[in-house]
């Protein structure tokens, strides 16, 4: 997809919890063995939730931005664990920012995509002129079920996106494209707190599916080719399965390692796609290619292609970067996660 | 707090927004509408920076209803750089890692989240300051 007037990004921010769990101390408690799938996972503290992810995220694209939060006009979350299951994130971060009253504002759901589901979104408000900004932001606190495999990658983070015409951008999308099917991989029924996920739909109908066919389709379409990109970003539920998708796609490491967090942080999910990106933008130069693929279970997933312009280097230190954020780390045990995760039973 | 204040304070407690005196220039926080500096009324919303300084600081082992999951925590008199001085519960830091003059930042947390049925009280506290600005 291409939109008749260029869009792109004006200002982008990151956000991670500080606390970690090692995947050592969920092995060590449940008495597994094996390689696990991420070093450690960001964990949110007591007093933090997917608003107030979301929030510092879109603080610090605004101060990338430097422009009037009333020049906003919709303000779009993507998550799975939205505070309420009915009241909107949106207008707290809309009322937060002072982009309120004039603006849209909703929730998206679509498990690790809803954050670039509403990316593109914004990328057609914008483009029609409708708005001339649109904030967009991925963020959740993922919760996987005690002794579930999820629990090891399970992760809170999240970041936003602002999006306004290509000429005060940062970074331009050069063309997109969205591509879902009906798909059992994982799903979470209301008042459940944990979701389910059918093993056999994970791997190659769910994940590699989708993210192969919309980056590959992408590419087709734009006549791209893996050497033509600078910067690789999938999404990203564990280490392994981003890099074997890269590697099917022709990708080499170089062009993956910037934007690959999960070994670190785990999986931020409606953040993890967008978090990769934001952590490519903090070092990127001018005038390079970036393919981001996001994937959300249900399922689907969104390819963008992005370049880069001057404008980037100037912003990129304008707010704490990503790299800061995972540097800033405090592990914690099972006992202590098991506390602020609110799996204690107190009554 | 009841929703109607939760809902009232909503601009100071998600915004930082305070006032500033049209007469004397005083920056105000919270708003109360009359300057306690010339004493004159009608004042402008003004959007502080969210950036401050320790003060002044304990820690609280005994909390009031509503706070017991998050004791221990720190509560500071943070003094704003556009110069008030404000109450307010500090976060993502130790209790013995906080001191006097330590430069702090804005962030917006919850404050209490008492009921899983019950609205959610969001608003501001502060932390050891890591923005690049
Ligand atoms: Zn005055």
């Amino acid at each position: 997809m291409k939109p008749l007037r260029s869009v792109g990004i004006v200002g982008y921010g990151a956000y991670i919890p500080r606390y970690r769990l090692p995947a050592g101390e969920i092995a060590r408690v449940w008495g597994e063995k094996g390689e696990p799938p991420v070093r450690e996972k960001a964990v949110p503290g007591l007093d933090e939730d997917t608003l107030t992810i979301a929030l510092e995220a879109t603080r610090n694209a605004l101060a990338r931005a430097g422009i009037d939060p009333q020049e906003i006009g919709a303000v779009w979350v993507g998550s799975e664990s939205h505070p309420y299951a009915v009241k909107p994130t949106g207008t707290i971060i809309a009322e937060a920012i002072g982009a309120t009253p004039y603006t849209l504002a909703a929730d998206l759901q679509f498990a690790c995509k809803a954050g670039t589901e509403a990316i593109q979104a914004g990328i057609g408000l914008v483009a029609s002129g409708m708005v001339k900004y649109a904030l967009a932001v991925g963020a959740d606190t993922a919760q996987g079920r005690p002794g579930d495999a999820l629990e090891y990658t399970a992760a809170a983070g999240g970041a936003a996106y602002l999006l306004g015409s290509a000429e005060e951008s940062l970074a331009v999308f050069e063309e997109s494209l969205s591509y879902v099917t009906d798909t059992p991989d994982f799903w979470r029924r209301p008042y459940m707190h944990y979701p389910s996920h059918a093993q056999r739909f994970t791997g190659e109908p769910g994940y590699f599916h989708h993210v192969l066919s919309a980056a590959q389709a992408l590419m087709e379409r734009t006549g791209h080719k893996a050497e033509h990109f600078r910067h690789l970003v999938l999404h990203q539920p564990n280490a392994k399965f981003p890099e074997r998708a890269a590697r099917r796609l022709g990708f080499r490491p170089e062009q993956w390692k910037t934007g690959l967090l999960a070994l670190e942080i785990g999986n931020t999910y409606a953040g993890a796609a967008l978090l990769g990106l934001a952590a490519v933008l903090d070092e990127a130069q001018p005038d390079e290619r970036i393919l981001v693929v996001s994937f959300g279970s249900g399922a689907g997933s969104d390819a963008f292609i992005l370049r880069t312009t001057e404008q980037l280097p100037a912003r990129q230190r304008l707010a704490t970067t990503t790299r800061a954020y995972i540097a800033r780390r405090v592990v914690i045990d099972y006992a202590l996660y098991a506390r602020y995760r609110r799996k204690l039973l107190t009554e | 707090m009841g929703i109607p204040g939760t809902w009232r304070l909503r601009n100071q407690r998600l915004a930082l927004i305070g006032e500033v005196c049209h007469t004397c220039g005083k920056k105000i926080f919270p708003p109360r509408d009359v300057c306690p500096d010339c004493a004159r009324e009608a004042q402008h919303a003004f959007r502080f920076s969210g950036r401050g300084e320790i003060y002044s600081f304990t820690t609280v082992f005994n909390p009031p209803a509503g706070f017991e999951e998050y004791a221990p925590y720190t509560v500071a008199l943070v003094k704003l750089e556009e110069g008030p001085i404000v109450t307010a519960q500090l976060t993502d830091v130790e209790p013995d890692q906080v001191a006097i003059g330590q430069p702090v930042e804005m962030v917006t947390r919850k404050l209490q989240d008492e009921s899983r049925a019950g609205v959610i009280s969001y608003g501001y506290k502060f932390r050891p300051r890591m923005s690049a600005t």
